[in-house]
């Protein structure tokens, strides 16, 4: 047998963290983990966030980011060991031999400069051809990713192209100097489904022809089923299991695994709707400032007391400015809002305190939705002081009610925002909303800046507090698998109108209209093949093309 | 207090020292304040243990007797200019709008003139008492605060939890001093110890050209001033308000930097 392109034994990874405030200290990032990769292959690395996945395909170029020390281990590429080589074989290495994609496209390109520029800027630096051969590549590998005017596109600027067009043309920036080993660092993550969908086949087709290896990494099992051969799951820095995609997803051996195949499996039956609904959104038009466009246009929608209404669509369709517009932080320029029978008034300020209570919001991104000078309890505490007029030892056991809700125990009340994780900090931020005993709260992307297990979490919770205090949702997401476990109905908004609306049970039934087939069918799915099928039976091509 | 670092802790003996000496400036003075004792400048002595000044004076009396005028008048100084330039600065930036347009081009307007002229000009007109003085420089102040705490304070405002504490109802005093106040206040802190040394520094330079404090009252650059003609003698005195200066700069900023680090923590400071 041949000897394998990567291999990594043993790799040990460590870093100082300098916190603020704090005195330094030492982590280990990555411990003992091996690997090898062979020639043509492709890795998928698969783990939530601080798994350590990013810092060992980083590895591959024998790079840590920050402060991050390779310390331990081999790591072998092309039977020569990097780990610890000098800086001059390493620089021709990298760019040549391994190259790398990044999460962001957008971040990652200089916007001043033109795309075939950058994208061929590694090839013509390691002298690997002249000007007209690299061009001549790069022309082929745009068609080869499928983007649109590939004779052309190298002429534009990166913000001349969408973000899924970009993410391919650091496809093609990474393939251009023919190397061994390209690293994809959650390439598609940042996309919206249906751009997903391509920048994925697109990927796919390219790894296939070019016949390179890679390492892909990504939280998302779904999305790795469909592009790699072998799969790596992580978790704190450490392997839980390694197979073949198959093995992984039809007979994991592992517990975490198995956890992570079957996240986003609660059941959740649909409601009837009531005579009365709790909040009317009627023919609502809204604009931003002097903005020629309407966001919002002509939308109405219901949301029936202790139920559930998801807002579905991809970034752009419209339905954050809903929330702003029902919130009243932006008055519409047309239509009307009813809340419990009564109109609201349409701005802020000029709804009453018991308007203000009646709508809680919650936010995407937990750590900045909680000022970060503030502890848990003061944070809880304020609603309870501001609408109920609570103080002293009668407040502080309402939000010891209100902690155990959200199953964060004694203790956490002293905390500060910054001692808490990720999703406890969502649930800090739910607990807030609830303190005010609202009978509706706006969830915006609530869970997508979690991880699929800790997200999990976080949605059961979400539908025991409803079925405990009969709360009402607005649920904004772009997520389906989301939505078919949380809605009652469904509204798919597109270029800021509703393209469907009604019962869950209806909008997700055939037949479908041509937006929310692509929306469904776009949302990867954990079969293996499921991306060429798919790729065969669609009707409309998304907009990121 | 335990665990404060070496740096921090030397800041603190200093600057104490100093602040104590401008307390109790009448009870530890070895002389009177003008009170003619020596010969012109003799140098220094078990008896004058910094010499005698350009008229027979005592120095160390002059320099602890002027310190209590120097760091009290900065230390208002710096004060007034904290209040009034961050106050405006948070409501600039939460009221936005015209408000904003208002303060913040009027801030343009009197930062375009250099402190030290407009100083000079009011003061000429104005009786030179301390609280002109303090006004007059902490109102100057004020706007390099007002810029930095509106700067700092326009990014603040636009976070969630600002956002999150509006559709609670809070009316702008809760959001400027429990939502934004205690998020800005490391670049303060920062700050404050930088304004406090360049308020010494503007006073000094007041006093030196006569439009600070008034003799026979002393104060640091008002002793340059009277000694300045020494130098050209080789008598040291116009330098000893210098290494005082110096001395107290570097020691509010140690201070400064270890607040800054505990202010940093978004632990509350556990763990530092």
């Amino acid at each position: 047998m041949p000897d394998p392109l990567l291999s990594i034994r043993n790799l040990r990874i460590e870093a100082t963290v300098h916190a603020p405030g704090e005195p330094s200290r030492e982590v280990v990032i990555v411990d003992d983990v091996s690997l090898s990769l062979d020639r043509g292959k492709v890795m998928g690395l698969i783990g939530e966030s601080g798994a350590g996945k990013s810092t060992i395909g980083l590895s591959a170029l024998a790079y840590g980011r920050g402060g991050i020390r390779l310390t331990g281990g081999t790591i072998t590429l092309n039977n020569r060991e990097i780990r610890l080589a000098d800086a001059a074989t390493l620089r021709s290495l990298r760019g040549r031999e391994v190259t790398y994609v990044a999460q962001s496209a957008a971040a990652a390109f200089n916007p001043a400069k033109r795309l075939m520029e950058q994208v061929i800027e590694a090839t013509l630096h390691h002298g690997l051809m002249s000007r007209e051969a690299a061009e001549a590549r790069a022309v082929d590998l745009f068609r080869t990713l499928s983007l649109p005017d590939p004779e052309t596109i190298g002429q534009r600027y990166p913000h001349q192209v969408s973000g899924g067009q970009l993410q391919r043309a650091m496809t093609a920036m990474a393939l251009c100097p023919k190397p061994d080993l390209v690293i994809f660092d959650e390439p598609t993550t940042a996309l919206d489904v249906t751009t997903q969908i391509d920048v994925l086949a697109a990927i796919k087709t390219a790894i296939a022809q070019t016949g390179v290896a890679a390492l892909y990494i990504t939280h998302d099992l779904a999305v790795v089923a469909q592009v790699s051969d072998e799969i790596m799951v992580l978790r704190h820095g450490k392997m839980v299991e390694h197979g073949t995609v198959q093995q992984i997803i039809e007979a994991p051996r592992q517990d975490y695994t198995r956890a992570l195949i079957s996240v986003r499996s609660i059941e959740h039956t649909e409601k009837p709707p009531s005579a009365q609904p709790l909040l009317v959104v009627q023919n609502v038009s809204a604009r931003y400032g002097a903005m020629a466009k309407d966001v919002l246009s002509n939308v109405s929608v219901q949301v029936h007391p202790g139920q559930t209404l998801a807002l579905v669509g991809e970034s752009g369709s419209g339905k954050s400015t809903m929330a702003r517009v029902i919130t009243g932080l932006l008055p519409p320029r047309a239509g009307q809002i009813t809340f419990d029978g009564r109109t609201l008034p349409r701005a802020l300020k000029d709804r009453p305190r018991e308007d203000l209570r009646q709508i809680q919001m919650i936010y995407q991104m937990a750590d900045v939705a909680m000022n970060p000078r503030q502890t848990v309890a003061t944070i809880i505490g304020r609603p309870l002081e501001f609408y109920f007029g609570l103080r002293g030892a009668e407040r502080d056991a309402r939000v010891q009610e209100l902690l155990d809700a959200i199953e964060l125990g004694k203790g956490y009340g002293e905390r500060y925002p910054a001692e808490l994780s990720g999703g406890q900090k969502q649930r800090v931020c739910i607990a807030r909303a609830l303190a005010a005993k609202p009978k509706l709260i706006l969830c915006d992307e609530v869970t997508s800046a979690l991880d699929p297990l800790v997200a999990d979490g976080i949605l059961k919770l979400l539908l025991d507090l409803q079925a405990r205090e009969g709360v009402a949702y607005l649920f904004i997401t772009h997520d389906i698998a989301t939505v078919r476990a949380i809605a009652d109905s469904i509204a798919v908004m597109y270029q800021g109108r509703v393209q469907r609306y009604g019962a869950k049970s209806d909008v997700l039934a055939p037949p479908f209209d041509d937006y929310t087939d692509l929306l469904l069918s776009s949302v990867p799915e954990m079969q293996i093949g499921w991306l060429e099928r798919t790729l065969a039976t669609r009707r409309m091509e998304s907009a990121g093309n | 207090m335990k665990g404060i670092p070496l740096s921090a802790l030397f800041g603190l003996i200093v600057t104490g020292l100093f602040f104590g000496m401008a307390a109790l400036a009448p009870w530890i003075a070895p002389y009177g304040m003008s009170e003619i004792v020596g010969d012109v400048w003799e140098p220094a002595s078990g008896q004058f243990w910094l010499g005698t000044d350009n008229i027979g004076r005592d120095l160390l009396t002059r320099m602890i007797y002027g310190g209590r005028n120097t760091i009290f008048v900065a230390s208002m100084a710096t004060a007034l200019s904290f209040c009034l330039g961050a106050f405006l600065g948070f409501t600039a930036a939460v009221y936005g709008g015209w408000v904003d347009q208002l303060l913040a081009r009027g801030n343009d307007l009197v930062m375009s003139i250099p402190t030290l002229i407009s100083a000079l000009v009011v003061l000429s007109v104005m009786p030179v008492t301390l609280p002109v003085l303090i006004v007059v420089m902490g109102l100057l102040d004020s706007t390099r605060v007002f810029r930095l705490s509106r700067a700092v304070a326009v990014d603040i405002n636009v976070m969630d939890f600002v956002e999150a504490a509006r559709l609670r109802g809070e009316g702008q005093s809760w959001v400027i001093f429990r939502e934004i106040l205690p998020n800005a206040l490391s670049p303060l802190v920062a700050e404050l110890g930088l304004r406090f040394i360049f308020a010494i520094l503007f006073i000094s330079t007041l006093s030196f050209l006569g439009l600070g404090i008034q003799p026979p009252a002393a104060d640091w650059g008002a002793i340059v001033k009277e000694n300045r003609e020494g130098i050209v003698y080789g008598i040291p005195a116009a330098l000893v308000p210098a290494v005082a200066i110096v001395t107290l700069s570097i020691a509010v900023n140690l201070v400064a930097d270890w607040a800054l680090t505990r202010t940093t923590s978004l632990k509350g400071g556990r763990g530092a």
